[in-house]
């Protein structure tokens, strides 16, 4: 039996008196590994921030039958950010420096990092292949190394839900390939329900076993093969639906 | 080179010399904490804004008599506070809205000194600072808002590395960065009112710039980047005072000088490491 992680119930987002997303309702079981496409300015990153606690919203948002106002969702919630423009090449941290920086979700004040919240950073990066680089200046890495640290940022404070932003956008081919394949490894073999922000509905189908399309509004939820032959789906991709189910 | 020792053996008797390397020590260490983040956010001019301000403020310091160090502190404060909010709420970019706020400082500065006259020698001693004139007042307010400003960083550091290498995430993971960001521009006002008496206006950025761009040149980790930068401050300003005093130069000057020869090394030692 499926068990409801994170329960969405009449969102309606506005910027400014402009309406980001209206009456979105939608449910995420324990386990899902859900894809979140939709065109530019669609409400993907505005849904994901809703998620996080960071913009006011109407509705409901249910974590774990518990809602966003009674507890910190980021101790629940790991999060890769989109792209990794903000990253200065030249800054002086380590990457185990920023892994765990991740676990300051869970410190109140004076944060103090224990032996154990090292430990648990040099366990994350295990679990992703990038232990060895532990003690090198995050700039110094590559842009795939990078990503995989931020990921691991995201996994120290063992998190029940992974919501990646466009994590592949800045990684080529190769690094795109493994960097999913870690992912996918992540939800089957250690049960963390994953929300894949992309605009890459290929990527989606091939990894995500659910899809949420996005148009302000909720268009589609359901399974990648409902997806295909889904006739509201036709008429709203036209012969673009039929692509995309054929690249899956 | 013997000579030289026996006269830093000589300068170390004085009171004044003693004051003036306690107050610098300090004063070096305040900065060089601040300073490493100031820099990694692109707010290394706000030093040289504030400096600015802070010559209006002494200016109405000395129009009305007062101690220029109490009027001081609170208005370069507010300056602080408005260069932060017309950066995020007026829409205005960061660097120019440190250029509108200095501007304005030094025109009120001017046009103060210009009008009231009488006390434009005492107003332009405080463009160049001179740290062998410092008071026991001053130097036990350089200690006090140096430990200060070592402890709320020190109380906070995990907040402000978060802020300072990804804003954006710092939010998702609970962090007041509104309140991290208003923590760090009131440190620096604060700092930045105790440098003048030091370095002077013209002079006191240097402080909060070079020893952190100088320890950025090898750095290792961010933990050691800090320390670095506190170790160049401080060898900096020990150097630059006998320095001074040997060579008859101006003090707050060849404590800049120093900063920039350690940057010269930390640059090249940095390409060689590289």
């Amino acid at each position: 039996m499926s068990i409801n992680l994170l329960k969405i119930k009449d969102l309606r987002v506005q910027y400014h008196g402009v309406e980001a997303l209206r009456k979105i309702s939608l449910s995420i079981d324990r386990g899902d590994y859900v894809g979140l496409a939709g065109p530019n300015g669609s409400g993907k990153s505005t849904l994901v921030k809703a998620i996080l606690g960071l913009v006011p919203f109407e509705g409901r948002i249910n974590f774990q039958s518990k809602s966003l106002q009674e507890f910190v969702t980021t101790k629940h919630i790991g999060y890769l950010p989109q792209k990794m423009s903000f990253l200065d090449q030249r800054f002086p941290a380590t990457a185990k420096e920023v892994v765990v920086s991740g676990v300051y979700c869970c410190k109140k004040f004076p944060k103090h990092l224990t032996r154990g919240d090292y430990k648990a950073a040099l366990q994350a990066m295990e679990i992703l292949g990038v232990a060895n680089l532990a003690d090198r200046l995050i700039g110094r890495l590559s842009g795939g190394q990078q990503q995989r640290i931020l990921l691991a940022r995201a996994l120290v404070h063992s998190p029940q839900f992974l919501i990646l932003d466009e994590p592949t956008e800045a990684l080529d081919p190769k690094s795109r390939e493994a960097f999913y394949s870690t992912v996918e490894r992540l939800n089957k073999e250690n049960g963390v329900t994953v929300l894949l922000v992309s605009h890459d509905l290929g990527s989606i189908g091939n990894y995500a076993s659910k899809l949420i399309y996005l148009d302000r509004e909720l268009v589609f939820y359901g399974t990648f093969k409902e997806f295909c032959e889904s006739s509201k789906m036709t008429d709203y991709f036209g012969a673009g639906q039929h692509v995309i189910c054929h690249m899956h | 080179m013997t000579a030289i020792f026996v006269q830093i053996q000589e300068a170390i008797q004085y009171a004044f010399v003693q004051r003036a390397i306690v107050a610098g020590c300090f004063m070096a260490l305040g900065c060089s904490f601040l300073g490493v983040f100031l820099v990694l956010r692109r707010f290394s001019l706000i030093g040289d804004g504030l400096a600015h301000v802070s010559f209006a403020t002494v200016a109405i310091a000395l129009l009305l008599d007062a101690q220029p160090m109490v009027v001081s502190i609170p208005l370069v404060a507010l300056a602080s506070l408005v260069i932060l909010h017309l950066n995020e709420k007026a829409r205005v970019y960061g660097d120019a809205a440190i250029g509108l706020v200095s501007s304005f400082g030094i025109a009120l500065g001017i046009i103060i000194a210009s009008t009231a006259g009488g006390f434009n020698v005492d107003l332009f001693s405080y463009l160049f600072g001179n740290i062998l004139s410092v008071s026991s007042l001053e130097v036990w307010l350089t200690i006090g808002v140096s430990l200060l400003v070592v402890l709320i960083t020190t109380l906070f550091y995990h907040d402000l590395f978060s802020v300072t290498f990804d804003e954006d995430y710092a939010q998702v993971l609970g962090i007041k960065v509104k309140v991290i960001n208003h923590i760090l521009i009131i440190l620096t006002s604060l700092i930045v009112v105790l440098g003048i008496k030091i370095v002077g206006t013209m002079l006191v950025s240097s402080l909060i710039i070079l020893p952190a761009i100088s320890a950025l040149q090898i750095m290792r980790s961010f933990k050691a980047t800090i320390a670095l930068a506190g170790v160049f401050a401080v060898v900096s300003v020990i150097v630059g005072i006998f320095a001074s005093y040997v060579l008859n130069y101006p003090s707050g000057a060849t404590i800049v000088m120093v900063n920039f020869g350690f940057f010269v090394g930390s640059f090249m030692l940095g390409r060689f490491i590289s």
